[in-house]
């Protein structure tokens, strides 16, 4: 479980994030959502700790990450995986050093047992013999998963992920998501997503966040987005026209 | 403002380079990237040193040449002024000032790329120490590399003076090879390893500095790595002087 504490981050004048507090369930896909500058990766920054908050109190358990120092911090970070919306996977390795480079750099096994567990992330994500490419060898959906693969090799407790959909095609976006949710489940991670990826959150939204200019303006599941009378969520959530005609179509019935 | 930054860059560096000198979280990866630093900044820059080394030692040889012609001063003269030359002056800081431009501006755009590319933040995620992993073997490689290269570039700057003046007839192979072995003071030796091994830190430093803390996009990066080079050739320049000071009292 990691839990937001009245989270507020300022970058001079502009507040960005004005005390949010939230819980990121044990086991759950969690998802941040909201429109473009309302604060977001702010928030999924703050919450791996790449950004300090000015003020507030970030929980992983019962550990408030905001009063630990840096060693502390990386402790803590051996046991969060993030898949990046670049997915930042190393140009110069191939995939097989990218996955294995979180063991390599922790870990004490032979050579043989990281191979084998670089072979298992591979086929989790269904990508087995792509071993001695290079990322720029793949195409992004690939390199995605190759990600989330790098993401999980060292069994993390939470999985940071940002906008994971992005770039990619709805077919390939809906595997990734199913992907993620999959895993999470798996092996009881606490998972957050910060996307603005719909059908994401209709699928695998198991607890949603909406920020709105830096506030939590809603907070439930994907069972309850349908049938919302919050004026934000509904105009984030079903903005383009046809998405209003399938949500009338759905209430009717 | 100018000097606002410089405060605001130098209290930083001050902060960060406690970072670098942390205890490795693995030896076997420091030790590896080390080696392949070391390569690439020795290796790398052999080609750029055999010919900036050549032919200052060939100007050198004809300039003072001519300065000298119709003078009293014997013409083994030349090599002794081509080897101190190389050796005190153009062989150290001249090569350094080459190699902030090669190696300085590669190792910002490697490290300012990365960090764009949230390789760095993937790194740090992993529990990784960037500050040291990133830059701490670049350090070693520079200091293992740019001694060896200036050696080489001492030498070949005497070959370079050979060749521009003894197969063209300037003077005789027997007065170059005689100027080459006359008062020769070991003590330039040390003075130009030391200045060797200052320039070393100053391009892997200011070049790691200024890529790790790059923010921005691709023009803030080749400011970044401008400013690499730029900082590294006056800091350079400034010690030289200072231990040319310190080095001949």
């Amino acid at each position: 479980m990691i839990r937001a504490d009245n989270i507020f981050k300022s970058f001079g004048e502009h507040n960005v994030l004005k005390g949010i507090d939230f819980t990121f369930e044990a086991g759950k896909t969690n998802l941040i959502i909201g429109k473009s500058g309302a604060g977001k990766t702010v928030l999924l920054k703050i919450l791996v700790g790449l950004m300090e908050p000015t003020d507030g109190h970030v929980w992983y358990d019962n550990v408030d990450l905001c009063t630990l120092g840096k060693k502390e911090i990386r402790e803590i970070r051996m046991q969060v995986g993030m898949l990046f919306q670049g997915n930042a996977l190393f140009d110069s390795m191939t995939i097989e050093e990218n996955i294995r480079f979180p063991m390599d750099m922790f870990k004490t096994m032979t050579l043989k047992e990281k191979r084998q567990r670089v072979d298992f992330c591979l086929e989790r994500v269904s990508l087995e013999g792509i071993n001695k490419k290079y990322p720029s060898e793949i195409s992004g959906g690939m390199q995605k998963r190759v990600g989330i693969a790098r993401a999980f090799v060292l069994n993390p407790k939470y999985l940071f992920c940002d906008e994971p959909n992005s770039g990619l095609d709805p077919k390939t976006a809906i595997t990734i998501d199913e992907l993620i949710s999959s895993i999470t489940d798996e092996y009881n991670m606490t998972t957050i997503i910060n996307t603005h990826d719909m059908n994401s959150v209709m699928e695998i939204g198991e607890n949603i966040c909406l920020l709105s200019d830096g506030l939590l303006v809603w907070q439930g599941n994907m069972d309850m987005v349908m049938e919302t009378d919050n004026k934000e969520l509904e105009s984030f959530i079903f903005a383009s026209p046809f998405l209003q005609k399938l949500r009338k179509r759905a209430l009717s019935k | 403002m100018f000097s606002l930054r410089f405060l605001e860059d130098f209290g930083r560096f001050l902060l960060w380079v406690p970072q670098i000198f942390k205890k490795p979280e693995n030896w076997t990866m420091y030790y590896k990237e080390t080696i392949r630093q070391t390569y690439d900044i020795g290796i790398g820059s052999l080609f750029i040193v055999f010919i900036i080394s050549i032919f200052i030692g060939a100007v050198t040889a004809i300039q003072f040449s001519y300065q000298m012609a119709g003078t009293l001063i014997p013409n083994f003269y030349i090599g002794y002024i081509v080897r101190d030359m190389s050796i005190i002056a153009s062989a150290p800081t001249i090569t350094s000032i080459v190699l902030a431009g090669k190696v300085g501006a590669n190792i910002a755009s490697e490290i300012g790329g990365m960090r764009q590319k949230e390789h760095i933040d993937a790194m740090e995620i992993m529990g990784v120490n960037t500050s040291a992993y990133l830059v701490l073997p670049k350090i070693i490689g520079a200091v293992i590399a740019i001694p060896m290269l200036v050696t080489l570039a001492a030498l070949l700057g005497s070959l370079g003076g050979y060749i521009a003046s003894v197969p063209t007839g300037l003077f005789q192979q027997s007065d170059y090879i005689t100027g080459l072995q006359s008062f020769f003071v070991p003590w330039n030796v040390v003075m130009m390893y030391v200045k060797a091994f200052a320039f070393a830190l100053i391009i892997s430093f200011v070049s790691c500095y200024q890529g790790y803390f790059v923010k921005g996009g691709s023009i803030e990066l080749g400011e970044a790595s401008t400013r690499a080079v730029v900082v590294s050739d006056i800091l350079i320049l400034i010690a030289d002087y200072l231990l040319a000071v310190l080095l001949t009292v």
